[in-house]
């Protein structure tokens, strides 16, 4: 009796310092392997996030963050009030959409049809080429589509034996959406077409095999048994690619457009990156950006609730 | 497909139908490739007149264009920039993706999945360009090399890649090396390292690509620091925004647009050489970021 009194508060009793000492000694390392990636997200990630609070400010670099004075929502009504906001809106949204209903279903049809393939050697050759323009750098694809795209270049030549004159494409509004989601497909279709044509060699072949014998032709195998196989790998890359509906690719936008096309082509970061880095209106500029992470970050848990309960399929 | 099939006629059909469109789809791929290389070995006033696609040399063949793009000393400091941006930083960023997917696999670590969480928060949540460039700014990093490397050093998805791999080691290796007395950089160099030396090389790729590919965040932190530029940025001054090397020289004006298109190939061709040797582990680096991280 007296031992276990002694002993249990003698276990309890293990110090604050001891817990350290054995956890240093144990796992000690681990801490060390994670610093610099903490130090990382910290200075890089974390504490910009306290910047954020200059959206709230009207921001004066020389007072810095602690010094501005604190305005509210004035920059955002400003923005929900003026002009840009719906075009932003809308305009991100429509590349956005308008890439998703083309560029995702595009390397799945590509990778169907070369499941229909026999000839290994000419599979594999038009795999092979379809991979190069994901090797092209961003800038380089802009200045291809630019040099196509103006007046008397190749694609506006093109374009010119059915409309008439050749025009420069990249200074017309009503173009854009169309060049920069048809150049997405071409860099992207053979990479994203990867990850099906994994997919398909591991459809079961004795499925096939019975449905030759239940009479089912090419068509209904695909309908009835590919489709099928490959719709998880399908449903996951959805689920990932709708969070980021307001992710569009800012970069590539920032190259290709011009103020003739703004009109159709601005969308919400290239404005941020204008208003911050050319007009220096940092508050203002981090406001808009603020409303970008919020709405994505909405979108983001949405598209992984609904995921969670729409079968077992989540992100995070 | 392995098995015997009656070829019906409209299968016939289909087969000849598909084949052609797979040769177009691979044709289009190729196509502005071909074209651009052939223009830029053509004749100028030939390529100026012609307003198609290009698909074999016009007129004299000659190095004319890429003589001039050689001579052009910012594709050489681009290039010399850039490759040391790749270098350090892909060695600097997949080494610490290797720790923090190691650290977040450990099972005996009790605050992994507030670690991990941590990092995946960053995925969900940006601060946004101006914030992080004043932090920037304030760290004293504009306008030197490390503002190109140290903000984009960590990307969450290859971290993700990575503790996925590490985690899937058996248990039974790391507890037998400890067991023996062996620490944590032990276990994670010499026994789990040679393990996922494959995804360890996809997260390699994937972190030289971007680096290679990157533009952004040079041109808004190294404003004053031209000598610093990657060779993204000049290509851009170059091919987007067509500032055409002010020169009184007829031959500068005249092979504008050959000076362009041998840019181009400058540029890309290394990376079309070093690709046959990588596509493997791209398309293994594909199928495991398919899979939930």
């Amino acid at each position: 009796m007296k031992n276990v009194s002694v002993s249990a508060p003698a276990v309890q009793k293990k110090t604050f310092a001891d817990r350290v000492r054995l956890e240093i000694r144990t796992s000690g390392a681990l801490y060390i392997m994670a610093l610099p990636v903490i130090l990382y997200y910290l200075l890089f990630r974390y504490i910009p996030m306290f910047g954020t609070v200059m959206a709230f400010q009207k921001f004066n670099i020389a007072k810095g963050i602690f010094g501005s004075p604190w305005i509210g929502f004035d920059n955002f009504i400003t923005f929900f009030n003026s002009y840009y906001f719906v075009r932003l809106l809308r305009n991100t949204v429509l590349i956005s959409l308008t890439d998703l209903v083309f560029n995702f279903p595009a390397p799945i049809i590509f990778a169907l049809l070369l499941n229909e393939v026999n000839n290994r050697w000419f599979k594999k050759t038009v795999q092979t080429i379809s991979y190069m323009p994901y090797f092209v750098s961003i800038v380089v694809l802009c200045g291809l589509v630019i040099d196509f795209c103006q007046a008397g270049g190749v694609i506006s030549n093109a374009f010119s034996l059915l409309f008439g004159e050749s025009v420069n494409l990249m200074s017309k509004p009503e173009y854009f959406r169309t060049i920069f989601v048809g150049s997405n497909i071409w860099q992207g279709l053979g990479y994203g077409s990867i990850v099906y044509i994994a997919a398909l060699t591991s459809v079961d072949q004795e499925l096939y095999e019975a449905a030759v014998i239940d009479g089912a032709g090419r068509w209904k195998q695909t309908i009835h048994i590919t489709i099928p196989s490959i719709m998880p790998t399908i449903i996951i890359l959805l689920i990932l690619r709708m969070g980021s509906i307001l992710d569009v690719g800012y970069e590539k936008v920032m190259l290709l457009y011009n103020p003739a096309t703004y009109e159709t082509a601005d969308v919400i970061s290239t404005f941020v990156y204008r208003k911050g880095f050319v007009d220096y209106d940092y508050s203002y500029s981090t406001a808009v950006g603020l409303f970008n992470s919020v709405i994505n970050l909405c979108l983001l848990t949405l598209t992984n609730y609904v995921s969670r309960r729409a079968g077992e399929i989540s992100l995070f | 497909m392995a098995m015997v099939e009656r070829k019906t006629l409209s299968r016939r059909v289909f087969l000849a139908a598909n084949t052609l469109l797979l040769i177009l789809i691979a044709f289009v791929c190729f196509a502005p490739f071909l074209h651009v290389f052939m223009a830029s070995i053509s004749d100028p006033a030939l390529v100026e007149a012609n307003h198609s696609i290009i698909l074999w040399p016009l007129g004299k063949v000659s190095p004319k264009a890429y003589e001039l793009v050689f001579k052009n000393d910012n594709i050489f400091i681009g290039y010399r920039n850039t490759l040391f941006y790749v270098i350090v930083g892909t060695v600097l960023s997949a080494f610490l993706s290797l720790l923090a997917g190691y650290v977040m696999s450990r099972k005996r670590c009790r605050w992994r999945n507030g670690f991990a969480f941590f990092i995946t928060f960053t995925m969900m949540f940006h601060a946004g360009m101006i914030p992080t460039f004043i932090m920037v700014k304030n760290y004293g990093l504009v306008n030197t090399r490390w503002a190109v490397i140290l903000p984009t050093a960590v990307s969450v998805y290859n971290t993700i890649i990575m503790r996925t791999s590490i985690a899937a080691v058996p248990d039974s290796l790391e507890e037998s090396a400890h067991i023996d007395g062996a620490g944590d950089w032990v276990i994670l160099f010499r026994i789990i390292f040679p393990l996922v030396k494959s995804t360890f090389a996809v997260i390699v790729l994937f972190y030289a690509v971007s680096k290679w590919n990157s533009w952004f965040e040079a041109m808004i932190y190294l404003t004053q620091r031209r000598d610093l530029y990657p060779l993204q940025l000049f290509l851009r001054e170059i091919l987007v925004q067509a500032k055409a090397a002010s020169s009184a020289d007829s031959d500068v004006v005249l092979y504008e647009t050959l000076q362009k298109y041998a840019t181009i190939i400058v540029s890309t061709l290394p990376i079309l050489c070093v690709y046959p040797f990588v596509q493997k582990y791209f398309v293994q680096g594909v199928m495991i970021g398919s899979v939930k991280g």
